[in-house]
C-alpha cells in the first residue's frame, strides 16, 4: 500500500513535470524563420574578394551570421577555413560573433527548456572554472555563497543556542528580554543591511552580520521555548540524583529539548539561504545571488535560470541536511 | 523514645486556594518510619499524600515543618532517598540499560564503565528484564515494563529511603501482582527503607509492615498506623487464609469508606496531629485483644 503510494505520487511528480516543461516549451518555441544569415552587398562582397577570400568562404560565414565588419577581420587572418577551424573557429581567434546556440530567439526573450538545459549541463559538467572576476564557474560561486551562510548561521548559533538556554531556564531573564526579542525578530533582514552597511561599512562583513541577525530568532525562540517546556517529572529525576546544573542541562535539558531545538535550527538555515541571495544581489561582487543579478543585467535569462534552479536545489539539500538530524535526535515519549 | 529513623515533625502544608485564601492541605502532621521499614501510605485522591512524598524526597519545600533522616535535616533532593515516580520518568531518548546507568554513574561517579554496567543489569535482572528488551527505548515498551525499569533504577542507587507515588496505579492487575512480587523480592534482598503510596487496600496489606491512614482533605491527617500483624514472607494466595488478613482489610475499608470523611477538616488548633497505633491481631492470646480494635474504631470516632 505504501509503496503504491510511492509509486503514484512519483508518477504524478513526473507527469506534473513534463508537463511544465512542455507548456515552457510551447509558449517559448519560435517558429524558424530561415537562415539567419547575412545579405551582403555587392561591394562588400568585391571587397573580400579583394582581400584574397574564397566565395565559398564568404558565404559560408555570412549565413552564420557573421557581419562584414567581422568579415573583414576574417579575410585579414588570410587563412583557410580549415585552417581556422583547426585553430577552434573564428570565436577563438578573437573575433566576436553572434553565438546561435545561448541568444534568445528572436521574438521571445525567454529561454526555452531546451536551452536552459543545455546551459545546465554545461555548468554542472564545468562547475569550478575561473574566467576573470566576473567570470566564475557556479560551483565556485555558490561556495562563497555557502561559505557566508556557514559562518553568520555558526555564529548566530553560538549566541543563539547558550541564551536561548539561559531565557528557557530563567523566568526573570525571559521576561526581561522578551521585549527586545518581539521587537527585533520580525524586522526584516535587508532592513538591516543599510544599518549594517552603514556600521560596519565593509560590505562582506555586512552581509555576515545580516545573515547572522536573521538566523538568530527563531534559533533563540525555539531553544528558550524548547528548554522552557522540558518536563517537569525530567527536571526532578535529574534533581534526585543530585546533578550539577552543567550536568543536567547537558544530559537532561538539552537531548530533551533538541528537537525543538533542531526544527529552529532548520527554520534558520532556510531563512539564511533566502537572505544570502538577497543580500548578495544588494551587495555585489560574488556568490550565487550576484550571479542571478549579473546574468539579469547581461539578459542571459538562461543563465539566471539555471542559476535560480541551482538555489534551490542546495536550499534543498541543506533542509534535507537538518530534517535528517531532526530525525537524529527525536523521540517517542 | 528515641527518634524513629526518619521523622516527620509537625509538617504543615499551604497553598493559595485561586480564590485569595490559604488551602492548608494539612497541619502539625507528625509520625515518623523505622529503618528497614515497608510502609504503605493510604488515602483518598486529593489527601495530600503526593504532597507529603514531594516534601520527603525534598522536591518541594513545606509551609512549616521539618524532615529529619538520621537525625540529619531534609532540604533539597538527594541521592539517599530515591524516588520512583507514577508515570515512570524515564528519559525517552535513552534505552531501559542507559536510563539505569544514568542513575547509577551520578551516584557512583567513581566506578567505571563495566562496573556501572554491570550492576546496572544486576538491578534490571532483579525486576525480570534481561537480554535485548534493556536496549530497547521507553516508547518501545509496555508500561510494566517502564515502571520495572524505573523501580530497578531507584533500587540500584541503594538509597536510604526510597519512595513510591502509586507506583502500579497505571497497570493492569496481572502486571501489577507480577511487579509487586518483584518489588517485594528487591526489597527483602536490599533491607531499604520504603515509603509507598497507595490506593490499592490489597497491595497495602500485601506489601507493607504498617499502613498509615489519611484522612481526606483539606485539614487532612494521617489519623492511624495499622501493623499488618501477617508474617513475612507473604503469598497473595495465601494471606488471605490468614485469620488477620480480613480484619485488617475490614478495618481499612471502613476508615476509607467511611471514616475519612467523618474525619476530615478537623483543624489541629495547634497541637501535633500523630497517628493512632492500631493493632489488629486475633492469633495473639488474650482473648480481650482480639474484640479491642473494634472498639477502638467505635471511640475514636467523637
Ligand atoms: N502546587 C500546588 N498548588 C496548589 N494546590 C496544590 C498544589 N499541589 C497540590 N495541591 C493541592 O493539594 C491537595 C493535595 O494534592 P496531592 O498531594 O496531589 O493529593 P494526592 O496525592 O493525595 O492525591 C489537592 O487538593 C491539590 O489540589
Ligand atoms: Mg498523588
Amino acid at each position: 500500500m505504501i509503496r503504491n503510494l510511492d509509486m503514484r505520487s512519483s508518477l504524478l511528480s513526473l507527469v506534473i513535470l513534463i508537463a511544465g516543461l512542455f507548456i515552457w516549451q510551447v509558449t517559448t518555441y519560435v517558429p524558424d524563420t530561415g537562415p539567419i544569415g547575412v545579405e551582403l552587398s555587392q561591394a562588400e562582397e568585391d571587397a573580400l574578394l579583394a582581400n584574397n577570400m574564397l566565395p565559398e568562404d564568404i558565404e559560408f560565414y555570412a549565413s552564420q551570421g557573421v557581419e562584414f565588419a567581422q568579415l573583414e577581420q576574417i579575410a585579414s587572418l588570410n587563412l583557410s577555413r580549415d585552417m581556422i577551424e583547426a585553430a577552434g573557429g573564428i570565436r577563438a581567434l578573437g573575433i566576436s560573433v553572434p553565438d546561435q546556440d545561448s541568444a534568445p530567439a528572436p521574438g521571445s526573450l525567454f529561454p526555452s527548456p531546451t536551452l536552459v538545459g543545455k546551459e545546465l549541463w554545461a555548468t554542472v559538467t564545468d562547475p569550478f572554472y575561473v574566467n576573470g572576476t566576473n567570470d566564475m564557474g557556479y560551483g565556485i560561486q555558490m561556495g562563497y555563497s555557502l561559505l557566508r551562510v556557514v559562518i553568520g548561521y555558526a555564529l548566530a548559533a553560538l549566541v543563539a543556542i547558550p541564551l536561548g538556554f539561559l531565557i528557557g531556564m530563567s523566568p526573570m531573564v525571559y521576561k526581561a528580554l522578551d521585549p527586545f526579542i518581539q521587537v527585533l525578530k520580525p524586522i526584516s533582514p535587508l532592513a538591516w543591511m543599510p544599518i549594517a552597511l552603514f556600521t560596519i561599512g565593509d560590505s562582506e562583513l555586512s552581509s555576515l552580520f545580516v545573515i547572522f541577525i536573521c538566523s538568530l530568532w527563531p534559533m533563540l525562540t525555539n531553544t528558550a521555548f524548547g528548554v522552557a517546556n522540558v518536563r517537569a517529572d525530567w527536571v526532578n529525576v535529574a534533581r534526585t540524583h543530585e546533578l550539577s546544573a552543567l550536568r543536567t542541562a547537558v544530559t537532561v535539558i538539552l537531548p530533551a529539548a533538541a528537537p525543538t531545538i533542531i526544527t529552529g535550527m532548520r527554520i534558520s538555515i532556510g531563512i539564511a539561504w533566502l537572505v544570502i541571495v538577497a543580500a548578495e544581489m544588494l551587495v555585489g561582487g560574488t556568490g550565487i545571488g550576484y550571479v542571478v543579478w549579473n546574468e539579469w543585467n547581461g539578459l542571459r535569462l538562461d543563465r539566471m535560470i539555471v542559476a535560480i534552479l541551482l538555489i534551490g536545489v542546495v536550499g534543498m539539500l541543506l533542509d534535507a541536511a537538518f530534517a535528517r538530524l531532526q530525525r537524529a535526535v527525536e523521540y517517542a515519549e | 523514645m528515641a527518634k524513629p529513623f526518619l521523622s516527620i515533625e509537625r509538617l504543615t502544608q499551604q497553598f493559595p486556594d485561586g480564590a485569595g485564601g490559604t488551602l492548608t492541605v494539612f497541619e502539625n502532621s507528625t509520625f515518623g518510619v523505622e529503618k528497614g521499614e515497608f510502609v504503605c501510605i493510604l488515602g483518598h485522591s486529593g489527601c495530600g499524600k503526593s504532597t507529603i512524598m514531594n516534601i520527603l524526597a525534598g522536591l518541594a519545600e513545606p509551609t512549616s515543618g521539618v524532615v529529619k533522616m538520621d537525625g540529619k535535616h531534609v532540604s533539597g533532593p538527594s541521592l539517599d532517598r530515591g524516588v520512583v515516580f507514577q508515570n515512570y520518568s524515564l528519559l525517552p531518548w535513552l534505552s531501559a540499560l542507559k536510563n539505569v546507568t544514568f542513575g547509577v554513574k551520578a551516584r557512583y561517579p567513581g566506578w567505571s564503565k563495566d562496573k556501572v554496567e554491570a550492576h546496572a543489569k544486576e538491578y534490571l535482572a532483579m525486576v525480570g528484564l534481561d537480554g535485548e528488551v534493556i536496549n530497547r527505548k521507553p516508547s518501545q515498551l509496555s508500561g510494566g515494563m517502564r515502571q520495572r525499569v524505573s523501580i530497578a533504577r531507584a533500587f540500584a542507587n541503594q538509597p536510604k529511603l526510597l519512595l513510591l507515588d502509586e507506583p502500579f496505579g497505571a497497570l493492569d492487575a496481572l502486571t501489577r501482582g507480577t511487579i509487586q512480587d518483584e518489588l517485594i523480592k528487591v526489597w527483602s534482598q536490599t533491607e531499604q527503607t520504603v515509603f509507598m503510596i497507595t490506593h490499592d487496600i490489597d497491595e497495602a496489606i500485601l506489601l507493607a509492615d504498617r499502613i498509615l491512614l489519611m484522612t481526606n482533605g483539606p485539614f487532612a491527617r494521617v489519623a492511624e498506623s495499622v501493623e499488618i500483624t501477617i508474617p513475612r514472607p507473604r503469598n497473595r494466595t495465601e494471606i488471605v487464609e490468614h485469620p488477620n488478613y480480613y480484619a485488617i482489610r475490614n478495618h481499612l475499608v471502613q476508615f476509607l469508606g467511611q471514616r475519612s470523611k467523618e474525619l476530615a477538616g478537623q483543624q489541629s488548633h495547634g497541637d501535633d496531629q500523630s497517628p493512632e497505633s492500631v493493632v489488629i491481631d486475633k492469633t495473639a492470646t488474650p482473648p480481650e485483644a482480639q474484640s479491642e480494635p473494634a472498639t477502638l474504631r467505635a471511640v475514636s470516632n467523637e
